[in-house]
């Protein structure tokens, strides 16, 4: 339809030892679009954010993904990152020992250097940290930390976006961000995500609540149940879910 | 208890043994005490995951005397930029060539300990007071054999500028080497000393490094210890420290055991005293076949010190880590403050680890805790870096680099620490 598909998910399978996860997912997302997957517990959401980073204990059984030309499944999950791909995580890794700045750096210029670019000097570097520190509301001493060591809620999720904000990635893919935040948390983190937005990239919000949505606007919400789109939308759907619930998909997909 | 076979190697030690002009009285002592103790076999519970019994008999002939060495200069052995006293000891025998001692006399006492044992009181006083014949088989044959060794001695309210390197050089190029060092350690009431000691060994052949050393650190002393065990060759090495501080002293010790066969450790804290300070920290990464052992007895005889012991192990290729930490806590000892953790990373399948915490606390007012894991990488951590671009291999190294680093906190000299940091970077390749 579009002339820039950015990401394209036919029929994919997925299982977690025997546990058959996702049923055949098929999606689309082009260049500029926002698209919330959306969808009861244990539907598999979480499953497909972890299926398109990388995640090994995931095994896909069946289905293809092509990202801008690739074969998003043949990638290690590094090599997804320097593709342009970049999962913010429900529940970010403590580590401690290495800072955010640290880690940032390293993460930066590896990608660089897979795309043939210079590696940034520490001047530029700080620069760009910067620039980027402002846009999502970040202090640079919680970044002169350990990596998200003794972070709340909030600041983890903000660290998230800083460091969207620094891989400026192509697909970017939010999985429930929106867990353990309050309501400021939630619009500085989402700001940060809107300020990213352009026409050049996509994002993906995995979200359980209809709350994210007020903040960052999706143009298609799609709701998974039972690891299959059943249904898809545009951002009324939304609405509709939050008041009627899942059960009412639940019921019509039975229906059907 | 001893196998038949280490108690020949212990006959064929005590028959060998050769004459010595400096304390022949306290060696005489020793040599009956060891014959009492035998070498520990692998039936042995301090050794049963150690062999050095068994490498004794199997790789050297004890009764030979060293090669000599015609090595003309350590550069390759220093710690770059790091200006200090030095004391080189090759093949178990003072160099005076090679040392250079540029602390003023009046700072600090550094001579060869058989020197010392003949005209310094301070060192008649102390020596073997420490390291006593009820201890371990190897330090009992130490005080039995040792051939040459370091005095060092701080006088009071003294604060010594230039820590003092000892670098403990086994020259097996041409034949196998078996050197008995010693160093005793005084430092007088309110001195402060930094101490490095390294030991390092050169050429093919096999060598054995039985050393020793005893440090007494007075009222409000401060000593800082690190020692660095990163052998080229193939040496097996049982070392037994005792330190035995007194009121209000502090210690610090860091231990870096990165190469050799086969690596035993004995330390022993005597907390002897009230509102003492130690900080214990060491830090295996181990590969190829190394063997590497810490035992540790921090021994809390008065009330209201702290204690606290950290070490850490990395356990690559088919590398050995054995950890043993025994706390005591003499009913005296209240209000005593002891902590301890031994944390291990096993990276490969080959590898194992083998730790074991011993707490034994008499006191009912007190503070003690301990902590031992032993597990593989933090999975993950690992996919948070790599979700990020970074590759596999590197996000490894970050990983064990972050948790080594760790162990680097306490150390205060710059140029040590620096060194230290780059050794350990290179040895968990991380090189970006």
């Amino acid at each position: 339809m579009n002339y820039r598909t950015m990401l394209s998910i036919k029929n994919l399978q997925a299982k977690i030892g025997e546990k058959q996860i996702l049923n055949g997912i098929d999606l689309k997302v082009n260049a500029g679009e926002v698209h919330a997957i959306m969808g009861p517990n244990g539907s598999g959401k979480s499953t497909l954010a972890s299926v398109l980073s990388g995640r090994e204990e995931y095994e896909v059984s069946g289905g293809e993904v092509d990202f801008l030309g690739k074969d998003l499944l043949e990638l290690s999950p590094e090599d997804r990152a320097r593709e342009g791909i970049f999962m913010a995580f429900q529940y970010p890794v403590e580590i401690p020992g290495v800072s955010t700045i640290n880690f940032m750096k390293t993460a930066l210029n590896q990608i660089r250097e897979y795309r043939g670019q210079q590696a940034l000097d520490a001047v530029s570097f700080l620069q760009l940290m910067k620039e980027k520190m402002k846009l999502v509301e970040i202090d640079q001493s919680l970044l002169n930390r350990s990596l998200n060591e003794g972070f709340s809620g909030g600041e983890k999720k903000r660290n998230e976006i800083f460091q969207m904000a620094m891989l400026e990635p192509k697909l970017a893919i939010l999985d429930e961000t929106d867990s353990g935040l309050d309501i400021d948390a939630l619009r500085i983190v989402a700001n940060g995500v809107n300020k990213l937005r352009n026409k050049n990239n996509a994002t993906i919000v995995v979200t359980h609540y209809q709350r994210l949505l007020d903040y960052i606007v999706p143009d298609y919400v799609h709701v998974l149940y039972k690891g299959k789109i059943v249904k898809s939308g545009t951002k009324e759907l939304a609405l509709e879910l939050e008041a009627k619930g899942y059960d009412w998909i639940k019921s019509e997909v039975t229906v059907a | 208890m001893s196998t038949s076979i280490a108690r020949d190697l212990t006959t064929e030690i005590i028959e060998a043994q050769p004459t010595f002009n400096v304390g022949t009285e306290l060696r005489n002592e020793a040599w009956t005490q060891f014959k009492k103790l035998g070498l520990p076999g692998t039936k042995h519970e301090e050794y049963r995951f150690t062999p050095v019994t068994r490498h004794l008999e199997k790789k050297f002939n004890l009764s030979k005397s060293n090669p000599d060495s015609n090595l003309s200069s350590v550069a390759d052995y220093l710690i770059p930029d790091l200006d200090a006293n030095v004391v080189v000891l090759v093949n178990g025998r003072f160099n005076a060539l090679l040392s250079k001692v540029v602390s003023l006399e009046s700072e600090i006492t550094i001579t060869t300990l058989s020197e010392a044992l003949l005209n310094n009181t301070v060192a008649r006083a102390h020596f073997n007071k420490y390291v006593t014949n009820e201890s371990d088989a190897f330090a009992v044959w130490n005080s039995a054999a040792w051939q040459e060794g370091v005095f060092i001695h701080v006088p009071e309210n003294t604060s010594v500028n230039k820590p003092v390197f000892i670098l403990q050089l086994n020259d097996a190029s041409t034949e196998q080497v078996v050197t008995q060092t010693r160093i005793l350690g005084v430092l007088e009431k309110g001195a402060t000393v930094s101490v490095i000691e390294k030991s390092d060994s050169i050429g093919n052949e096999v060598v054995f490094h039985n050393f020793a050393e005893e440090w007494v650190i007075k009222e409000e002393a401060h000593l800082e210890y690190c020692k660095i065990q990163n052998d080229a060759g193939k040496i097996c090495q049982v070392s037994n420290s005792v330190i035995h501080q007194t009121t209000s002293s502090k210690l610090n010790t860091f231990t870096l055991t990165l190469n050799g066969q086969l690596i035993r450790n004995n330390l022993h804290i005597l907390i002897d005293g009230e509102n003492c300070e130690s900080h214990f920290y060491g830090l295996y990464l181990l590969n190829g076949n190394t063997l590497a052992d810490n035992h540790t007895v921090v021994d809390h005889k008065k009330p209201n010190s702290f204690s606290n012991e950290m070490y850490k192990g990395v356990m690559d290729g088919n590398s050995k880590g054995v950890f043993n930490g025994k706390i005591f806590v003499r009913p005296h000892a209240q209000k005593t403050n002891a902590f301890q953790s031994n944390r291990n990373i096993i990276i490969s399948d080959n590898a194992t680890v083998n730790t074991k915490p011993q707490l034994e606390i008499w006191a009912d007012d007190v503070k003690c805790s301990h902590g031992c894991t032993s597990g593989q990488l933090d999975e993950e951590a690992l996919f948070y870096l790599r979700s990020r671009g970074i590759s596999e291999t590197n996000a490894k190294a970050m990983l064990l680099y972050a948790f080594a680093a760790e162990v680097l906190q306490p150390i205060q000299n710059e140029t040590l620490k620096s060194y230290l940091d780059q050794l350990i970077a290179d040895r968990l390749q991380k090189n970006f």
